[in-house]
């Protein structure tokens, strides 16, 4: 999808005037909160399970070309085939050789963030095959033509009566009277109506949570059944999966496993995990006759060796979306682009750089909520700061706020001057405001006061009290 | 494409300070932990033995909106079966594994049950297979494909029935991959089975507001008929 981040400030904005997504992003991260803490004070060992797996990720990071040319390896003895791809082109490429080989019309597809990243869906489209989204919540949205809000819950935005009219448009053939006020109503028509895609569809594709190096497997972790369904009726499996996401062993990706339903959705474990190696076998009764897993670098590569390293580490479970202040008000499609909230603000400048990306680094509160629940300990916060740093640094800073920032580091380096300025400000101002005792409106602070009242100073400066304060205790 | 498996391989070894390949020593270790895979922390619920297991087992997985029959003994499960197919109410054409374990089973005490051999089909209402393990950290069955388990039994049916012998409950998710690296090994094979699949519960989504629904995609019922050890067996 073309990003559209330029213009989180005016999406933001008209994403706050929508009281139903309002209503439905309040709910999740209340709700997520409480059922995430329960969770994870069911396992005392969470937070040695996150220093663990910090480690291996870490060390895949250190040895990745190891890593991956031991996943290659193994790929190819199991009879599958891995497709190396530097960017989105190449990656969209390689699976349109691969639906055209097989002569393909349409395309099952399991939930993958990296076909979202690619712009797959409107690609093969293009090219005359039709990709079905097979996850709920993605078919949602592909019904409704919208990006996702969330890298877990990606249609959490919608209510029931969005959802049912996407219905209802979508389905045709459908009674248009048919009564879809109820959840279930919603379940079944879905399950029905993507059935006979599954089993239509010429070729599989998903996404990866892991590749493991030690067996040439990949991946995914999933409550639905759609991402199996996808990878086993259609004659090809195509798994598109970014290079980070190697891990050595089974046994690694166990721990980290331990992590991910956890944080993602407050589960102990998703009901299926699903661990793919190479086409079915000569003796297998169903599965797919190919396998073919593309590896996308997208800039990957050189992030490794920068100061955004750490957030290769993310497993994308949403956590940190999901506890996000800034994403709890805005939702995730004001960001613009493929990933939202605060690993959206890390990463997305990375991938479509800080340009097009500037205002998301500063779409947070510095609360630290996202690093303290991020379950690979991505210290996120660090990182936007990073960018902001680099923001200004390039020049992509408005010349507002680089006057401003100038004219604070003015009076910050030349504490006196700062001291009398600040005391003359709050005597005039205490001055101004001492009969009301707060203002509804004030020059140069209208973003505070469009919302609610400044209460007028009272009693100096924090300097001043802090001294006299001493004074006393001494 | 091989120039962008360079490029891309030269990348990654730039950015951590390489201009080739890590060096031998390194990549030997390496080589040793990917063929001998050492086991991280397990999680104290992950461990135990016997009974304790089989009762956590039992525990997580009804947590998970599974149900569990329990049997004194396997001549007990086609009865099982065909008890639970009667009180949900479900039609007794039931797709099966045609798997020796399965097979070995006293099917002809239940003549109401029409029983196919076979990999599963969309009209397909009911399956049953046999687990390879059970995992009592969190309820979990561990599933392969083959030759006699097919995988389309575990997810096209509405309700999937799985037979698990108490024997085949271990802790950890570790143990259930070792187990699987003993068969594999024993059989002679060098690499895992098409689809390993860890599968706790039925087919879930929270797509509608959050709402938790069963029966997405995969199947709306999960039942396994646990068999209680047999003494003959040990």
């Amino acid at each position: 999808m073309e990003p559209v981040s330029h213009a989180f400030k005016e999406s933001a904005d008209r994403a706050l005037e929508n009281a139903t997504q309002r209503r439905a992003l309040s709910k999740m991260s209340h709700e997520f909160g409480a059922k995430r803490a329960k969770v994870v004070a069911r396992l005392p060992e969470f937070d040695a399970l996150r220093d663990q797996a910090k480690t291996i990720k870490d060390h895949v990071l250190e040895n990745l070309d190891f890593y991956l040319e031991t996943f290659e390896e193994k790929v190819t003895a199991n009879g599958g085939h891995v497709h190396w791809c530097r960017t989105p082109e190449e990656a969209r490429d390689a699976v349109l050789a691969l639906c055209r080989d097989a002569g393909a019309r349409t395309v099952a597809k399991g939930k993958s963030m990296i076909t979202e990243e690619i712009g797959l869906n409107a690609f093969l489209e293009a090219n005359g095959i039709t990709p079905f989204e097979t996850d709920l919540g993605e078919y949602i949205l592909q019904l409704r033509g919208e990006a996702p809000s969330h890298i877990t819950a990606p249609a959490v935005h919608l209510n029931i009566e969005q959802i049912a009219d996407a219905f209802r448009d979508g389905h045709t053939g459908l009674d248009p009277a048919r009564r879809l006020d109820e959840p279930q109503a919603l379940l079944d028509e879905a399950r029905a109506m993507l059935r006979d895609r599954f089993i239509e569809a010429d070729v599989g594709i998903t996404g990866a949570n892991f590749l493991i190096a030690e067996t040439g497997s990949t991946v995914i972790v999933t409550n639905e059944g759609n991402g199996d369904l996808s990878q086993t009726l259609p004659k090809i499996h195509i798994v598109v999966a970014s290079i980070e996401k190697v891990v050595p062993t089974l046994e690694d990706a166990a721990t980290i496993l331990r992590l991910l339903a956890r944080s993602a959705t407050a589960q102990e474990i998703t009901s299926y995990t699903t661990f793919s190696t190479g086409p079915k076998r000569a003796d297998d009764l169903d599965g797919p006759e190919a396998f073919h897993v593309v590896l996308l670098d997208n800039g990957r590569s050189e992030l490794l060796g920068g100061e955004f390293r750490e957030v290769l580490r993310c497993i994308r479970c949403g956590a940190c979306q999901s506890l996000c202040p800034v994403w709890g008000a805005v939702g995730g499609q004001a960001y613009g682009w493929v990933y939202s909230g605060p690993i959206g603000a890390v990463l997305t400048p990375a991938l479509i750089g800080i340009g097009e990306a500037r205002h998301l680094p500063e779409a947070s509160t510095f609360c630290g909520m996202c690093e303290s629940v991020c379950p690979m300990r991505i210290p996120l916060p660090k990182l936007m700061r990073r960018w902001r740093e680099m923001a200004f640094e390039k020049k992509h800073t408005p010349g507002v706020a680089r006057y401003g920032i100038g004219l604070w580091a003015l009076f910050a380096k030349r504490p006196a001057l700062y001291r009398l300025t600040v005391r003359a400000v709050i005597a005039l101002l205490a001055r101004i405001g001492r009969r009301k005792g707060r203002f509804r409106r004030l020059p140069l602070a209208g973003g505070w006061t469009a919302h609610r009242d400044l209460p007028a100073p009272q009693g100096g400066t924090f300097m001043d009290q802090w001294r006299s304060r001493g004074e006393r205790n001494s | 494409m091989s120039e962008a498996r360079d490029q891309i391989i030269n990348r990654i070894r730039a950015s951590n300070g390489r201009t080739g390949p890590i060096d031998a020593e390194a990549a030997a270790k390496i080589q040793e932990r990917l063929n001998r895979p050492p086991v991280n922390l397990i999680p104290e619920r992950g461990k135990g033995e016997g009974a304790e297991l089989v009762e956590r087992f039992v525990e997580m997985a009804r947590e998970a909106s599974a149900t569990v029959t329990r049997v004194a003994s396997a001549d007990e499960v086609p009865t099982a079966v065909e008890q639970f197919l009667m009180r949900e109410n479900l039609p007794s054409e039931v797709v099966m594994a045609p798997d020796e374990s399965l097979d070995a089973l006293p099917w002809s005490d239940q003549p109401r049950l029409t029983i196919r051999r076979d990999r599963a089909q969309p009209s397909d209402y009911v399956s049953v297979t046999p687990a390879f393990a059970g995992i009592a950290e969190t309820g979990t069955l561990m599933v392969h494909s083959g030759a006699t388990t097919p995988y389309t039994l575990n997810f096209l049916p509405e309700t999937h029935i799985a037979v698990l012998g108490a024997e085949k409950i271990v802790g950890a998710y570790e143990d259930a991959w070792a187990r699987l690296r003993t068969k594999l090994k024993a059989a002679g094979e060098t690499t895992l089975p098409r689809t390993v699949c860890l599968i706790t519960g039925p087919s879930r989504t929270g797509d509608i507001e959050k709402k938790i629904l069963l029966g997405m995609h995969g199947p709306l019922r999960l039942n396994i008929i646990l068999v209680e050890t047999d003494p003959k067996n040990c």
